[in-house]
C-alpha cells in the first residue's frame, strides 16, 4: 500500500526534514508514526498525499510512484486517499452535510448516491443528527469526526491522520482511534502521527519512531 | 450527459448565488461592464442606421448612356440586348424618349409649359447596373470604357464619387467602431479577471480543501469561470437595456431632424439576433476575463497542511 525507500526531503529553505526513511504499510494494516514535535511526522504524511515529493529515494502509494506521477493525475490520486488533520479543515460556512460531500462532489459521484453515502458516513461516526449543522456550531470532538467521516466517505484504501487527537480529551482519543481501527479492520491502511506515546501502547499496534528525520 | 449537466448548473447556480450574496458590489462591477458595451453597441447601430438610409448600392453605382439625338429607338434596343448578355451586367434599362418626357412632365410641374415645345428634346436613355461583384471603381472605368465606344453614344455618366466619400466615411466609422470595440472588450476582460481575482483569494482556503480531498483544476475554476460569464452576461443585458431606451428616446427627434435635410435616416431599433449576439460577447468575454484569473492565480493554490 505505502513503501518508502531510502526516502529524504530536504524543503526548499534547505532544511533537511527527512533522511534515509525506509518502511512498508500494507493493506489493512494500522500503524503510528511517532517523535516528538519537529522529528519529521508530518513530512512524511505530505510525501504519502502528494502534497510534497521525496528529494531522495522512492515514495510507491497505492502503486505509484509518487516522483513520476505528472501534475494532471493528483487530484485522482487524492482521490484514493483519505486525510485527518489535527486542525479538521472543514468549511466553517458550509454544513456538515456538504463537507462531507465534498470529495464525493468533486469526483462526479451522482447526487442520489452522495446523499446515501454521506448519511452512512455520519452515521458511522455516530453524527446523522448534526447533518445540517455548521462546523462552528460543533464541538471539538464531533469536529473531528466531521473530518473523518469526510475522509472515509469515498471509501479510499488509504487513511492518513495528522495528530488526530492532538485538541480532543482521553476519552475522544480513544474512540477516534476506535473508529480508525474499525476502518483498517475493514481493509484499509491507516497511518497515524501523533506524539501522544500513551495512545499508542494502549492500542498495542505497530508504532514507527522517527527522531531527527530518522527512524529510530 | 446529465451528469455533465447537472455539475454545470451546480457551478452556475453556486457563482449565481455568489453574486446575489454582495449584490452592492456585484451591481457596480455590471454597471461597469455594461458602460463599457454600450458605447460599441450604440457606435454600430449607428453605422448600421446610415448604411440602411444610404440606400442600396446596386441602384447607386448606376452607368447611364445618353445617346445622340436622331439615334432610333431600334438602334439603342439593339445595343441594350447585346449589352445584357456581357458577363458582369445585372440588368439593362432603357428609357426612349417619350417616357422621359412623361417622366420629366409629372415630376417637375412644367406640364403646361413642355406642352408647347415643338418637339421632345429629350434623348434615349439606358440605365445599366453592374453586377454586385463587377461594381469596384476599376470595372465601373472599364465598363465606361466600353460604352464610349458605341458611335452613337453622347454622353456617359456614371455618379460615383458621392458612394466612395460614403464608403470612405463608413469604412472609417468601421475601424473607429472595431478600434473601440476591441479597446472596451479588453476593459471589460480587465474588470472581470480583477473581480474573479478577488474573489479567487477570498475563497483560498476552500479552494485548497477543495484540492485536498481531488479536485481537480477543471473543477475548481468552474464555478469562477461562470461568474465570470454571469458577470459579463448581465452588463452586456444591462447594456441593452440602456441601447433600447436610447433608442426609444432618440429615435422621435432624430427621425424629425433627418426629414428635415430629406434624409430617410432613422435610428435602427436592435434586433433580437443583435441583442442575443451583445448577450454572447459579454458571457465570452467575461468567461476570457475570469480564465486569465484562474489561469494565473488557482493553479498557484495549493492546500498547505
Ligand atoms: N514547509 C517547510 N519548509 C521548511 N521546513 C519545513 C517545512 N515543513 C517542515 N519543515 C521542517 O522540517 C522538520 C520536520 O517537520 P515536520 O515534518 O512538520 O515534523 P513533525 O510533524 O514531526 O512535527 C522541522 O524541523 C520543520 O521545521
Ligand atoms: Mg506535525
Amino acid at each position: 500500500m505505502i513503501r518508502f525507500e531510502q526516502v529524504g526531503k530536504r524543503y526548499p529553505n534547505g532544511r533537511e526534514a527527512i533522511a534515509g526513511v525506509s518502511f512498508d504499510v500494507r493493506a489493512g494494516e494500522m500503524v503510528f508514526l511517532t517523535g516528538r514535535s519537529g522529528a519529521g511526522k508530518s513530512t512524511i504524511l505530505r510525501l504519502i498525499a502528494l502534497l510534497e515529493r521525496p528529494t531522495r529515494g522512492q515514495v510507491t502509494v497505492n502503486g505509484k510512484d509518487t516522483a513520476k506521477l505528472p501534475a494532471r493525475q493528483v487530484p485522482a490520486f487524492r482521490r484514493q486517499l483519505g486525510m485527518v488533520f489535527q486542525d479538521h479543515m472543514l468549511l466553517p460556512e458550509r454544513s456538515v452535510y456538504d463537507n462531507v460531500a465534498l470529495p464525493l462532489v468533486v469526483a462526479h459521484v451522482p447526487m442520489r448516491d452522495i446523499d446515501k453515502r454521506v448519511r452512512a458516513a455520519l452515521d458511522q461516526v455516530g453524527l446523522l443528527d448534526r447533518i445540517a449543522a455548521l462546523p462552528p456550531e460543533l464541538s471539538v470532538g464531533e469536529q473531528q469526526r466531521v473530518g473523518i467521516a469526510r475522509a472515509i466517505i469515498a471509501r479510499p484504501p488509504l487513511l492518513i491522520a495528522d495528530e488526530p487527537t492532538g485538541n480532543l480529551d482521553p476519552q475522544l482519543s480513544r474512540d477516534v482511534m476506535q473508529l480508525f481501527r474499525r476502518f483498517s479492520e475493514a481493509g484499509v491502511a491507516v497511518v497515524v502521527a501523533t506524539h501522544d506515546q500513551r495512545l499508542v501502547e494502549e492500542s498495542g499496534l505497530r508504532e514507527i519512531h522517527i527522531a531527527s528525520g530518522r527512524i529510530a | 450527459m446529465s451528469a455533465w449537466l447537472g455539475r454545470h448548473l451546480q457551478a452556475l447556480l453556486f457563482a449565481a448565488g455568489r453574486l446575489a450574496r454582495a449584490p452592492f458590489g456585484t451591481a457596480f462591477t455590471v454597471l461597469v461592464i455594461a458602460i463599457a458595451l454600450t458605447l460599441p453597441a450604440a457606435l454600430s447601430l449607428l453605422v448600421s442606421g446610415v448604411r440602411a438610409a444610404s440606400g442600396n448600392f446596386a441602384s447607386a453605382v448606376d452607368v447611364t448612356v445618353y445617346f445622340k439625338r436622331g439615334t432610333t429607338l431600334d438602334a439603342v434596343k439593339q445595343h441594350a440586348t447585346e449589352l445584357k448578355d456581357q458577363v458582369g451586367i445585372a440588368q439593362v434599362k432603357l428609357i426612349t424618349a417619350d417616357e422621359g418626357l412623361e417622366q420629366f412632365r409629372q415630376g417637375s410641374g412644367f406640364g403646361e409649359a413642355l406642352g408647347a415645345l415643338p418637339d421632345n428634346p429629350l434623348p434615349h436613355v439606358l440605365v445599366v447596373q453592374p453586377t454586385p461583384d463587377s461594381r469596384s471603381a476599376d470595372d465601373i472605368t472599364a465598363l465606361k470604357a466600353r460604352l464610349s465606344d458605341w458611335p452613337d453614344a453622347e454622353i456617359i455618366q456614371v455618379d460615383t464619387d458621392w458612394i466612395q466619400r460614403l464608403n470612405a466615411l463608413l469604412d472609417l466609422a468601421r475601424r473607429i467602431l472595431a478600434g473601440t470595440a476591441v479597446l472596451l472588450g479588453a476593459g471589460v476582460v480587465a474588470v472581470i479577471s480583477n473581480t474573479v481575482r478577488l474573489e479567487i483569494l477570498n475563497r483560498r482556503a476552500e479552494i485548497e480543501i477543495t484540492k485536498l480531498v481531488g479536485g481537480s483544476n477543471a473543477f475548481v475554476r468552474r464555478p469562477f469561470l461562470y461568474m465570470g460569464a454571469l458577470y459579463g452576461a448581465l452588463g452586456a443585458a444591462l447594456a441593452s437595456l440602456l441601447v433600447l431606451v436610447g433608442c426609444f428616446l432618440l429615435a422621435g427627434p432624430v427621425s424629425t431632424l433627418a426629414q428635415s435635410y430629406g434624409s430617410e435616416f432613422r435610428i435602427a431599433t436592435p434586433s433580437l439576433g443583435q441583442l442575443g449576439l451583445l448577450l454572447a460577447a459579454g458571457a465570452g468575454l467575461g468567461w476570457l476575463g475570469a480564465f486569465v484569473s484562474a489561469a494565473r492565480h488557482l493553479a498557484r493554490i495549493e492546500p498547505r497542511v
